[in-house]
């Protein structure tokens, strides 16, 4: 069942759409510093509430970033994530409330035991592919909570752990209010962990991930560790899902499983930022989650519209837009691109008759051909 | 029950397991229709319990809000829910039915998995109700020698449900041609066989069947909500991993077996005291690492 996957068929990440080679890529810089400009200033504009949705966005954008390492990048489908994210809220939330601890020194641990777990859930994934891979781990994320709910105690049975206000509180409260400690805190973490990403994509050992997800033999024969990577990226990704876990205690100051499908339902929410973003991309996750807590706040009193919505756009989104919000957007972009590029002098035109302004673009792009044999 | 008092153990023991044949047949229920559809279109379906609610919700607006007596409520429910698989695999399934990528299989049916969840909660449930009352099919109480009626009502059903099933299968030209389409779709196709339409069918079968499953597990709930199907969805792959993704008759012993497994786990395991959920977790893992193509499924072989 080696088959490549038709979502983020590109094969290399991060393709500079708008950009050519050689040339400072001007608008990237712009756009950049500019995000970073407004991540930086919200905080100080918006009231706590919203402060703290915006934290929400940083930590789901974390674990969905660590279910694209896996599933985008890697080819392997989990739809259980939600458990590797419970593994992190547990530990952190059992870390600071039972013994004290720093919230933030709980998060290494965190991910640590997350990853501990997805090494344990990688090894049987490496004889079980695709669909039944799926499986598995959708048993995973609806077994958590009842696990838990043995180890952890609280009212009614159900687990929940609740540190202490003062336990998730600003370092430097002269500085930074509450929310606004934990809205850079998680921002520095998303920042840090997805630029790693993005650098481990570009490294050889993320060139391997690819290469196994697209033709698992031909990787072995050219000298891939199929066995090591497919393990790795599941220790690695789960350790992505741990940590945002551990982000959600500060941010939410709670730690819980309120019902039995609740992380199988986060698994799912996953599962929506990546495929919603554009799987297989580094800014995906992050324009995912953002889409996602917009459309369950949008619609908190009705408890059963967000998730219609929700079902309904993942399932729209294979339809039209294979390679989500980002993958559109290259797509765009390239056609812009082709369009203008006639009248662009720095540029030869790439064969000897350049083609009319309305010529369909096909420049022999892997993203708009989504159909790899 | 008093000459039984002697040999309560043994007595137990067999409650346990009639019990477990009671949730089996639900679980076997869903299993078949789990089977119906890997088998016509290769998918696993995540979004099955969810579609057997929505039934369920049907049944329950009929027998209720249209006062039919809660048999002939259900055999509405059957015959809208025959029409509504054909339609959502016609509408939704058939983009991605062939497709190269399980990414898009499990989108799609865990899409549909929240909507159609989200949507039964819209459509059925007023605010402020908690839990829904399915009237029962079959009469409370014990049958003989302590088994309940509705066991042996559910097995019946099952039993029926079969039959039908086998009858169309095996002794139909419809039958004939879902069959071709389950075991070569392209050889089916060249001998003029409609595959699109087999595919529909295959859709249009499982829903029913899931239908009656969801229906059944309700009324041995004193009341149900969106979450009746969300664990019968485990243990109803657990048990068509058990008896092979292909195999009807393997979805019927295998959701038996993991339903007894269940009920004597519940009594006698203590260790797994309220994580029951293990038994049927661990049996698809295991199933899939050591007997991929379970115990009545075929072999299959890859061609590379």
């Amino acid at each position: 069942m080696a088959q490549p996957t038709a979502i983020g068929a590109e094969t290399a990440i991060g393709t500079p759409a708008p950009g050519r080679a050689g040339t400072v890529p001007w608008l990237r810089i712009v756009v950049g510093v500019v995000a970073a400009g407004i991540a930086l200033w919200l905080p100080t504009y918006y009231p706590e509430d919203t402060t703290t949705v915006f934290a929400q966005v940083f930590y789901l954008a974390i674990a969905a970033m660590g279910l694209n390492l896996l599933t985008g990048f890697n080819g392997q489908v989990s739809i259980g994530h939600g458990a590797f994210f419970g593994v992190g809220a547990f530990t952190s939330a059992i870390l600071v409330v039972d013994h004290g601890w720093a919230i933030e020194a709980t998060i290494p641990v965190a991910a640590v035991l997350a990853a501990a777990l997805g090494v344990v859930i990688g090894f049987p994934a490496l004889r079980v592919k695709g669909l039944y891979l799926a499986l598995i781990t959708l048993g995973l994320a609806v077994l958590f909570p009842r696990v838990t709910a043995k180890f952890v105690e609280g009212p009614g049975g159900v687990p929940l752990l609740q540190p202490k206000r003062g336990q998730v509180a600003s370092y430097y409260p002269d500085l930074l209010a509450d929310d606004q400690y934990r809205y850079y805190l998680c921002l520095a973490i998303m920042v840090v962990l997805f630029v790693l990403a993005s650098n481990l994509m570009r490294s050889r050992a993320g060139r391997a991930m690819i290469a196994v997800r697209d033709q698992e033999v031909a990787a072995s024969t050219v000298g891939v560790n199929v066995a090591g990577v497919k393990v790795a990226s599941f220790a690695l990704s789960a350790a992505y899902a741990g940590v945002a876990g551990s982000l959600s205690v500060l941010v939410d100051r709670v730690a819980d499983a309120p019902n039995p499908l609740t992380y199988f339902q986060r698994s799912i929410e996953f599962l929506i930022a990546v495929v919603i973003g554009g799987a297989a991309t580094i800014t995906g996750p992050l324009l995912g989650a953002a889409f996602l807590v917009f459309i369950r706040k949008r619609f908190e009193g009705t408890e059963a519209m967000a998730p219609a919505l929700l079902g309904g756009s993942l399932m729209l989104v294979v339809y039209v837009l294979p390679d989500g919000i980002v993958g559109g957007y290259r797509r765009l972009a390239r056609r812009v691109l082709a369009s203008r590029r006639p009248s662009d002098p720095a540029t030869p035109p790439p064969s000897s008759g350049s083609p009319p302004p309305d010529h369909p673009p096909t420049p022999p792009d892997p993203v708009a051909d989504p159909s790899p044999s | 029950m008093m000459i039984f008092a002697a040999t309560s153990g043994a007595q137990l023991f067999f409650d346990q397991v009639m019990n477990g044949v009671g949730t089996g047949v639900i679980y076997a229920s869903v299993a078949l229709s789990l089977v119906l559809i890997y088998r016509t279109t290769g998918l696993l379906n995540f979004a099955q319990g969810e579609l057997a609610l929505f039934s369920t919700f049907i049944t329950y607006w009929f027998a209720h809000e249209q006062g039919l007596p809660i048999v002939a409520a259900l055999l509405a429910s059957v015959a809208v829910s025959f029409v509504g698989g054909a339609l959502i695999e016609r509408v939704l399934i058939r983009p991605v039915e062939g497709a190269s990528s399980p990414l898009n299989v499990v989108i799609v049916t865990l899409g549909l998995f929240l909507a159609v969840n989200a949507l039964a909660s819209l459509i059925f449930i007023k605010p402020g109700q908690e839990a829904l009352q399915m009237p029962r099919i079959f009469p409370t109480g014990d049958l003989a020698l302590g088994i309940r009626t509705s066991t042996v009502g559910f097995a019946a059903v099952l039993v029926i449900e079969c039959l039908l099933l086998y009858l169309l299968l095996q002794k139909t030209k419809l039958g004939l041609a879902l069959r071709a389409v389950a075991s070569n779709p392209e050889s089916a196709k060249l001998v003029g066989i409609n595959t699109g339409t087999m595919l529909m069918v295959g859709w249009a079968l499982a829903a029913p069947i899931g239908a009656v499953a969801g229906s059944l597990a309700a009324t041995r709930q004193s009341g149900f909500d969106a979450s009746l199907m969300q664990q019968v969805l485990v243990y109803a792959f657990a048990a068509a991993a058990l008896g092979g993704f292909d195999s009807p008759l393997g979805a019927v012993v295998g959701g038996l077996i993991v339903g007894i497994a269940d009920s004597l786990t519940i009594q006698y395991v203590d260790a797994l005291d309220g994580i029951e959920l293990v038994v049927p977790f661990v049996l698809i893992l295991v199933v899939l690492l050591v007997r991929p193509n379970g115990l009545f499924g075929r072999t299959i072989v890859e061609r590379v």
